[in-house]
Parts: C-alpha cells; structure tokens; sequence
C-alpha cells in the first residue's frame, strides 16, 4: 500500500469573511497520508479557519480542496467522513457516552452488534471501558476530552481534525494526553490535522507543523527542523526562545556574511539574505551559546551578566551582550565549574552555522 | 471513648452544635426578614382570597339563616307529598321577619336560582300575607298562587337547607341535583358551561401550539445571531410587552375586522371577493389571532434563554459525525431545547387558558373563554359563589395540568432563564 503524499490539498486557497481583508492567503498545503500535521500559529493567523475549512463548515473563497484527489468544496460536511474533535469537546449533553459514540454509527445504519464492538475498541483505545452509560456530565474533563477522542475515531475516519482539544485541560493532564493523542494516532495509522497555539504541544506531537501567521503558512517542516532551521524570524521568534541581533549585512562570500551592528561585527550563516547592505536579524538558540568555548569558535565576545535565574536542571543566565541586553544563555546545572555571579564578565562564543541571518523584523 | 468523639468543643468550651446553630439562627432571622414583606403580602392577596373563594364556593348559609324555623319543621318531611301544615306556619313565620327587614327579595333571588319562578310568587305572597289570619297556613299560602301548592317548590325550598353544597360545581359542568337527590346532567339545548370547558381547552392548546411554531425559529434565531441583529430582535419581540394590552387587543380589532386592513388585502391579492369578506373576528379566529401574538413573548423569551446555552458547536459536532442537517437538529439541538419548550408551552397554556380581555373584545360569541363567563357572573348575576366555583375548577384544572407535565417531563426540566 503506498501512501499518498497530497491525501489533502489546498490549491490556492483564499477566505475572507467581510470581503475585505483576507484570513487566508493563497494556501498551498499537501498532506500525506497517515500523517500528523499541526497546524500552529498565534490567534487570528487563519489556522483554525482552514481546519473549518476542511471540515466543511467553511467555504473558501477562492481554490479547492481535495480530499484523496476530490474537490470536497462542494460536499456538505455530513458527507465528507472526516472526524473532528473540537475545543469544548462538544459532547451531547443529553446522551450516554455509549449514546455518543453510537451517533456516528447510527447515521451510518451499521448494525448493532457491529456498532457495539465498534465502541468497546474505541472505548478500550481511550482506556474508558466500564464509563459507557455514564453521561458526560458526570465524567472529569480529561476523560470527556477521551471520549470526544473516541467519538472521532469510531467510525473510522480517514481523517480527523483536533482543534486544539486539550486547551482547556491542566498542563499535567495535558501532557499525558498529548503522549496519548500521538500513541493512537501511531497504532491506527489516520491522517490528522491538529490545530494549537501551544507549540510545545506542536513540537511532541507531530510529523510536521505549519506555522501560520497573517494568513500564510510561514514554514511547514519537522519540528527538529522547525526549531533548528527556521526559515524566517517570525517562526524563530515563535518557535523556541530566541537570541536576536539586528543589524547590516556588509560582506557575504564562501556561506559566510558579516553582519554589522551597532558597534561590533558577527559572523553569521545566511539564509535570507542576497547581497551587501541588506538589513538582517540574526537568530541564534541560546543553548547554542557557550561560556568559556573550549572548541574553538568564529564568533567570541565578552558580556556581563545582568540575571541569574535558578531553573532546576538549568540555569539561565541574561547578558549584556554586543548593545543586547536580553542576550539568554542556558546553562545545564551540571557545568558548577563556571563562576557565573552578577555583574560579571564573561566570554561567550558559538559557532556562526548556527547564527541565522533571517530577513529583518 | 464514644462521647468523648461526640461532644466537640468550641475554645470557649461551648459544644460545637450549640455554637453552630446559634450562630446559623441569625442568618435564619437575616433571611426570614428578608423574606418576610413578600411572604405577608403573598397571604394578603393571595392565600386568603383563595380561601375566600373557596368558602364562598361552597357556601350557602344565606337561605339556612333566612328561613331557620322552616329549615328545622321540614326536617321530619319525607319530601314526597306536600308537607304539613307545621312548615307551612314556621315558613310564614320566617316570611313575616323577612318582611320586616324587608330582605324578602334576596330570598326570592336566591332561591329563583333553584328553581325558576319563585320571584314571582314570593311577591305576590308578602303583598297577600298581610291580610292573612292566623291559623291554617298552608291552606292560605297555597290560594296565593297554584305554585304554592306545588310540592317541586317546596322540594326546592328543602334542598337550600344545608349550609354547606357543591351544587354550584355541578353547576359548572352542567349538572345538578334534580329532586330525588340524584346528579343528572341539564337537557342538552342548556348546556353552556361544558362547550366553555371544552373551547377554553380547544383554544389554549392550538394557541400554545401556534406559539411555539412561530417561536421556535425566531428563538433560534435570536439565540444565533450577532449581538447587534440579535438586540433589534429582541426588542421587538419585547415590543409587545411595553405596550397595553387593551391598545394591542383594539388595534387587532382595527385589523381583523370586516372592512379592514386584512381583508382588504384579501381583496386586494384577490384572494376572496370584495362582497364575501370572511369573519375574522367575534368568533374563534379573532381569539386565536390575537391571543397568539399575545402570548408569543411567553414562548419566545423560556425558548430563547435555553437556545442561548447550546453551543454551536454541538451541532456542528453533529454534522462531522455524519448526521445531516435534520438529523443533527432532531437528535442533537431538539431534545437540548426541550426544557425551554416545557416552560414556554406550560406559561403559554396556563396564560391562555385563563385569559380574559381579548377573547372578550374580539372573541365575539363562539370566541368567548370560561373566564368570559366567570367575568359574566361577578359583574351581571353577581352570583358569585358560581363565578368562585368555576374560578376554584379552573385553578384545579390548572394545577392538573401542572401535574400531569410534572409526570410526563418533570419540573427540575422547565428553564425559564
């Protein structure tokens, strides 16, 4: 069985609610099957209204969407089998959870018996056995988020849509379901597309993330690639913390360029910059940086350090660094070798690959 | 061991339960205060006229104390034949003080309401009884008139005795006792009550029906729309409610009638003839027009409040499920609204079932509700122990109502807001 790399496509799709500004911005989206695919970006960045999109509960304004090759723009959203969880999970009220789970079989007209083993496998999937007649009401908000989950999955869908279903859940609970979410979407093999604004969630649960932002997809890649390749400085300023210097690229040869800033000059890897006097932000991860450098680096410069902030397993440290005041290094608890106090000067270096010159803020 | 695990102590070495109690009794007091000028008002004008109308239902102390010594001589007479002339000369005796109080009339309306023709002949007898002699009553009463010497009269007289009766219940359900003591219903051609009964029923419930049909989708829409459309919404369904109710009953009137508004647009589409206009008013559809939009506001407002609370996205959860669209709103959102249905439709029925003024100004004759009739009876007969009876018989069948729903859907299930 081969699996197709655009099961879900968006050609060229564009949406505007008022007929004048535009949510989503020619989006050009290929979802392979079997596939976790996040969509991330902060609010209003159109993420949630292309998930409603293809759930048919939006039309675009302009292109298609195809799913497993059909245009679907066209299909009513009772017909195009996708399942969807939604933020508030969106239980009936009024029905057991059997009931709940049943609703998608029952329209379907799948037999009982059938229906029944139907439900205890999506049931055992969530580990909810034994809360079949309970109503969802009675049951905590992990465990309605399971059910909603289960409701998604019974009548297996070839594709599901989660927006952003454990937003209203406690960080610990959270987590657990993320692993949880990952852990049946890997054993059953369906195709989903998460939605989330929360990207550490992004980063543990998917194959890829689409990082929107003012309608776009900004970088739709890994999420290892995402966090150590981003192609842009708002998906480095969104994804991760971020050291950033602002300044002017004034040589660039050899897969090197020199940025000028205010009173120094950095070696930094060129990504989006062409050519001399182009304007640039440097991104760089702190955990990139290093105190005291034994290997040997091309970029090293002295600061002193303003902050010190005791996390557990590691210390972050903020410098003054080249005119940066809110230069932040991570430390691992481990390295009590270095005397970091306050006010004191330090050597920082790292290692220009690492030191992206994304197009300017 | 045990009563040392029993008796808590407070630091003062006050038991715990004593300490608790003295203190919850001043918020008892708080809140009884609080409650205290509603409670005193509700028994005013609430519990104590019901009572009242429940006393007055029931009572028929006037004739017993009119007629003592009558009352008492007829104990012994079997009713069959006429009686002797011992009640006769105790009911002359009753007659003469009544006479003299000249409280004669209210007898002879009390007991017209009997049995017709007593009016008459206790006038003709108080002008005769001066000139009576004393001795031999009841041959002197009866030369009076023949009606005197008719003993369904003096049956009649016999059954006010008691002070206390139902008749008037029977009454208002077009029965009554006929003179061997046995219930049996009025000849068919009198019959007016039971047609009132069952036409107030008839139109409270299709006037509820009609209510929810038309209040159902502007509920929805209300409860769906954004704010600012919603806001406009609802004040035109509040319209209504700032407006008087006389004021909306006549402009109806304006509306409905022959040459007016609605069937000149009749007309005018050519829908009917210019010479056979159609009788919107004085008769059933007047009442259910404007009842209707009467009470709409009551079916609107228990219906919005709940729509309001179902999130849209359960319909929509319904839809990606698989359901279409009339199967999600049936099996999602309908039994969601059913609360609000329960409460508007009871608010709607009760309201209509006891209403008043519109079905009296474009009921018309075929229009009319029992409560028309209740009105008749304070205001033209002022037989008010009747009008309390039928009051007393609708509060019941009210109450019934109340209950069966309480059975079929449950009171916890009634949302009103």
């Amino acid at each position: 069985m081969t699996l197709k790399k655009d099961f879900v496509k968006f050609d060229k799709v564009d949406k505007s609610y008022d007929g004048k500004v535009l949510v989503v911005k020619d989006l050009q989206l290929d979802i392979e099957e079997g596939e976790f695919v996040t969509m991330l970006g902060p609010s209003g960045s159109g993420k949630t209204t292309c998930l409603m999109m293809l759930a048919g509960f939006e039309t675009p304004t302009h292109g298609e969407i195809y799913l497993d090759g059909n245009a679907i723009s066209s299909i009513p959203p009772h017909k195009r089998g996708i399942g969807m969880v939604f933020q508030n999970y969106a239980l009936f009220p009024h029905m057991t959870v059997y009931e709940n789970l049943a609703f998608p079989l029952r329209v379907r007209k799948i037999p009982k018996d059938e229906a029944d083993k139907k439900i205890d496998k999506a049931l055992s999937m969530v580990s909810l056995q034994g809360f079949a007649q309970r109503m969802p009401g009675q049951l905590s908000g992990g465990q309605q988020q399971r059910v909603a989950v289960a409701r998604s999955l019974v009548f297996d869908p070839q594709l599901v849509l989660m927006d952003e279903p454990l937003g209203a859940l406690d960080k610990n609970l959270r987590e657990s379901m993320q692993y949880e979410i990952k852990h049946i979407h890997e054993s059953i093999g369906v195709t989903v597309v998460y939605v989330t604004h929360d990207q550490s969630e992004a980063l543990t649960m998917s194959n890829r993330i689409a990082v929107f932002n003012d309608g776009k997809v900004q970088q739709l890649s890994s999420p290892d690639e995402l966090y150590e390749k981003p192609v842009n400085s708002f998906v480095a300023e969104f994804i991760g913390e971020n050291n950033t210097f602002t300044g002017e690229v004034s040589e660039i040869s050899g897969g090197k360029c020199k940025v000028k800033l205010a009173n120094a000059e950095i070696i930094a890897n060129p990504i989006s910059v062409k050519g001399k006097g182009e304007k640039t932000t440097v991104s760089l991860r702190p955990e990139r940086a290093l105190i005291n450098p034994t290997d040997k680096m091309d970029n090293n410069h002295m600061g002193k350090i303003e902050e010190v902030i005791y996390h557990g397993d590691h210390i972050r440290i903020r410098v003054n660094l080249l005119g940066n005041s809110e230069f932040i290094l991570k430390v691992p608890n481990s390295s009590s070798n270095l005397d970091i106090k306050l006010g004191k000067d330090i050597k920082i270096g790292w290692n220009s690959d690492y030191a992206r010159a994304l197009d300017p803020k | 061991m045990s009563s040392e695990t029993k008796q808590i102590l407070t630091t003062d070495g006050i038991p715990l339960e004593v300490s608790l109690k003295k203190a919850e009794r001043r918020n008892k007091i708080k809140a009884f205060l609080l409650v205290a000028p509603l409670l005193l008002f509700i028994i005013i004008t609430y519990v104590f006229p019901i009572g009242d109308m429940l006393m007055r239902s029931v009572d028929d102390k006037m004739v017993t104390e009119m007629l003592p010594k009558t009352f008492k001589a007829m104990e012994k007479w079997d009713g069959k034949e006429l009686p002797e002339e011992e009640v006769f000369a105790a009911f002359h005796s009753d007659f003469i003080k009544l006479v003299e109080e000249k409280r004669e009339g209210k007898l002879s309306t009390q007991l017209n309401y009997t049995k017709n023709g007593f009016k008459s002949i206790i006038k003709k007898l108080r002008r005769k009884s001066k000139s009576f002699e004393e001795g031999n009553y009841k041959e002197q009463i009866m030369a009076v008139h023949k009606r005197w010497a008719n003993v369904e009269y003096w049956q009649a007289i016999k059954r006010r005795a008691p002070a206390y009766t139902g008749q008037k219940y029977l009454k208002g359900i077009d029965m009554f006792k006929n003179e061997d003591g046995q219930i049996v219903t009025v000849p068919e051609d009198r019959r007016i009550h039971r047609i009132l009964w069952l036409r107030t029923l008839e139109i409270a419930f299709f006037v509820t029906l009609f209510c929810f049909l038309m209040a159902y989708p502007i509920a929805h829409l209300l409860a769906t729309l954004p704010m600012k459309y919603s806001n406009l919404l609802m004040i035109c369904v509040l319209l209504p409610f700032w407006t008087s109710l006389l004021v909306r009953t006549a402009s109806w009137m304006i509306l409905l009638q022959q040459q007016g508004l609605v069937n000149d647009f009749f007309v005018g589409i050519g829908l009917v003839a210019d010479d056979n206009r159609p009788e919107m008013m004085f008769n059933k559809t007047g009442s259910y027009v404007a009842m209707t939009q009467i009470l709409l506001p009551f079916m609107v407002l228990p219906l919005y409040s709940v729509m309001k609370t179902i999130s849209p996205s359960l319909m929509r959860a319904g839809k990606s499920l698989g359901g279409t669209p009339f199967v999600a709103f049936w099996k999602v959102y309908f039994p969601l609204t059913i609360p609000g249905i329960g409460a508007g439709c009871l608010l709607v029925f009760i309201l209509a079932i006891g209403y008043y003024i519109t079905p009296a100004l474009v009921g018309g004759a075929s229009g009319t509700l029992i409560s028309n009739q209740i009105a008749f009876h304070m205001k033209s007969t002022l037989d008010w122990s009747f009008a309390s009876a039928m009051g007393l018989m609708l509060l019941t069948g009210v109450l019934a109502i109340y209950w069966v729903y309480n059975k079929l859907v449950g009171v916890d299930n009634i949302k009103l807001g």
